[in-house]
């Protein structure tokens, strides 16, 4: 660790990031207009902006100051916390670029070299990331390490033993069993084991040593963090509900990125704030809420101002989504007093990681919860391990709930895959049902 | 309530159909055009042919519903719907027992359930690709140099038929190309194909599921060798209309037909 570097990242964290942030805030004077379709704007947003931006803008000054990881969705990054790492989520940078509409382009650079284009598009813009350089983030730090978990699909295994592989770093990978009908004590014991077997390589990684009490701290904030979160999600049973799930998708990133970090526990109490105020006063994410709707699968990131401004015109609101839901689904298994094991029970039970009569189960209770009119599912080959089974989910759910339902075949992040005219008229189709199931 | 007119325009990819109505939902005109390279010119078009079949000018219709791909570009109608729900209607007028309608269209192919008013309660289409659809039909004849009427020779069940594996248009024109290269005779290729196409619709029938009596629309159900495995494929008779291609049109002057009538309770309330 150089003093140079350390006094480097000092300065920007305290001075260069506000200015900054000053910067953007001042450049953004002119707000968008927002169609009339829609509500008041969230407070927070700014908030959440300021909090990405500054975490991408100081990630360039962290090597020689912080060990840099890389880490999946769904792996257990609070132990990386214990060791001070600072992480990157080439997910939610993926995500970003998706939305940006630079999919293609970063896709296109990972084709170039070889990789299929029926892999995760995520991780050929993650690839086309590592093999040019480029990002919309200004610049992104190099890894010293790789931390995944197959908690969430099995690609990203071997994505990231891709990355090991051109850059000759140490990949950590937490292999969560598949929950077939329910978790056994064996497949807890194999996953707490795991976990403490990785304290010494990454001891050995930062050069730091490992805290027990540290580890504790940090598990209880992104416990109480993840607990935030999903009460912001349940204030959406208000109707008209406070926010909309496209607004969630965006409010979704220091929870996926920052979970265990003050700054992600502090934000979520700002929106939760906000999300109640609105609550109280009969604010709602679009005006003159009459259908309520479920989304599944991640998002669609170059098309969400398209899905939104659509169904708000509509007058349809989604209140819940898998999706958003997946960072809050869990956390009632963590527990400070039992760390490893709650980790195990929390980390291995996540909604991609389990059986699709637990996911059935899970849609129709949320259905019923948020008192939902309309289904849509976002089919996408990136993602197969939520993709494969929707048909039957769509199948199960329709005939039970007597519930309208629609798949759209997409892709998260690769905008090539869309259709927007098929789309378009398959959407108009979906909501033709909706208004006949409802006023016919 | 006499005297009062009702039409649907249909800009589907490969027609334009328009269907005129009375108010008794009477079928009046029914016109198919090619749709070209600009779907709004052939929406005039089509509606003016349509008009001067009925023997009525344009003031005389009191409201026109616009459907398929070229909705939007229908200048001069008062409504859109989706072809989806106008293809659940027309059917439900032409054979009002029909629980489920399978339509072959252009570039889709699509499969709707509706209940006894003709309502649709749950719908499928094809993914992003043209195969089970009329455009891959067209590929096909053109490959094999066969007019549309010709590829809808009724064929033997029994009879051979070359594979063709692919689902999707392009790759099944190169198996398309090899079989003809291996000397397989064309009748064998026209009953793969027809096969494919079947399949195809068979996997989206069986997602939805059969309710009722189940007609099959657009173009491709003239297509008599195809209806016929079809109709093996699923076990059962198929309704199909006299002009299948202008089923969606028809549902389109119904749903302009409903929404008057629905707009004269509203006044009267």
């Amino acid at each position: 660790m150089s003093i140079r570097a350390e006094l480097k990242y000092k300065i920007m964290k305290d001075y260069g990031a506000p200015a900054l942030m000053a910067f953007q805030d001042f450049r953004r004077r002119k707000p968008r207009p927002i169609h009339e379709a829609f509500g008041p704007p969230l407070e927070s947003n700014k908030r959440l902006k300021e909090i990405l931006s500054r975490h991408y803008f100081l990630s360039r000054y962290a090597p020689g100051v912080k060990k840099v990881a890389w880490v999946t969705s769904g792996a257990p990054v609070e132990l990386l916390r214990a060791f001070d790492f600072y992480t990157i989520y080439p997910e939610n940078h993926s995500a970003l670029v998706g939305a940006k509409k630079q999919g293609a382009e970063y896709c296109g650079i990972a084709e170039g070299s070889g990789f299929s284009q029926d892999l995760c598009s995520y991780a050929r813009i993650d690839l086309g990331h590592m093999l040019s350089g480029k990002t919309p983030a200004g610049k992104l730090p190099k890894p010293d390490l790789l931390f995944c978990s197959n908690n969430i699909c099995q690609t990203v295994l071997y994505w990231y033993k891709a990355i090991a592989h051109e850059l000759d770093i140490p990949l950590i990978h937490f292999d969560a069993p598949f929950v077939t009908t329910e978790q056994t004590e064996a497949d807890i014991n194999y996953m707490a084991q795991q976990l403490q077997d990785m304290i010494p390589i990454l001891e050995r990684v930062s050069g730091r040593v490992f805290y027990l009490n540290i580890f504790e701290e940090i598990l209880e904030r992104s416990m109480e963090t993840s607990r935030t979160w999903g009460a912001i999600l349940e204030a959406m049973k208000a109707q008209p509900a406070p926010m909309t799930i496209f607004d969630a998708f965006g409010h979704l990133a220091p929870i996926v990125s920052l979970r265990g970090l003050p700054v992600a526990q502090d934000y979520y109490h700002i929106l939760m704030d906000e999300i109640d105020t609105r609550v109280t006063h009969g604010i709602g994410a679009i005006r003159d809420e009459r259908y309520r709707l479920i989304w599944d699968n991640i998002a669609i990131w170059y098309k969400v101002r398209f899905l939104a401004t659509f169904f708000a015109e509509r007058k349809m609101n989604f209140v819940t989504a898998t999706y958003t839901n997946a960072w809050a689904e869990t956390t009632g298994y963590l527990d400070v007093k039992d760390p490893w094991k709650s980790m195990a029970k929390t980390y291995g039970q996540i909604i991609l990681n389990n059986n699709l009569k637990h996911r059935l189960d899970l849609m129709k209770k949320m259905i019923k919860t948020y008192a939902v009119d309309g289904m849509v599912m976002h089919s996408t080959r990136s993602c197969k391990p939520y993709s494969v089974g929707q048909f039957d989910l769509r199948k199960a759910i329709t005939a039970d709930l007597d519930l309208p339902a629609v798949i759209l075949d997409a892709d998260i992040a690769d905008e090539r895959v869309w259709s927007e005219q098929q789309i378009q008229t398959r959407l108009e189709a979906f909501c033709e049902t909706l208004e006949g199931s409802k006023h016919g | 309530m006499a005297d009062l007119f009702f039409a649907g325009v249909d800009v589907g990819s490969l027609s334009t159909d328009v269907s005129i109505i009375d108010h008794s939902g009477k079928v009046l005109a029914e016109i198919v055009i090619p749709t070209g390279v600009n779907g709004s010119q052939a929406a005039e078009d089509a509606f003016d042919a349509a008009l001067k079949l009925a023997n009525l000018t344009r003031d005389r219709i009191t409201r026109i519903t616009a459907t398929g791909y070229g909705r939007a570009s229908v200048a001069f109608a008062t409504g859109k719907t989706t072809e989806i729900s106008c293809h659940g209607v027309g059917a439900h007028h032409l054979f009002p027992k029909t629980g489920t309608v399978i339509d072959i269209g252009g570039q889709d192919s699509k499969v709707i359930q509706i209940d006894s008013k003709g309502r649709m309660l749950d719908f499928t289409m094809n993914d992003k690709c043209a195969a089970g659809t009329g455009r891959f039909l067209e590929v096909m004849a053109n490959r094999l140099d066969l007019d549309l009427d010709e590829l809808s020779s009724p064929v033997n069940i029994e009879s051979k038929s070359a594979p063709i594996s692919s689902t999707c248009t392009v790759f099944a024109e190169s198996e398309v190309i090899s079989l003809l290269a291996k000397n397989t005779p064309r009748e064998e290729i026209v009953h793969g194909l027809q096969r494919s196409i079947v399949n195809r619709i068979w996997s989206m029938v069986t997602s939805v599921g059969i309710e009722g009596e189940v007609t099959l629309t657009g173009g491709v159900a003239h297509n008599k060798g195809l209806v016929k495995l079809l109709e093996d494929k699923l076990g059962l008779t198929l309704n199909i209309p006299e002009n299948p291609q202008t089923v969606g049109a028809l549902g389109g002057a119904h749903i302009a037909r409903r929404a008057y009538q629905n707009s004269l309770e509203a006044v009267t309330i």
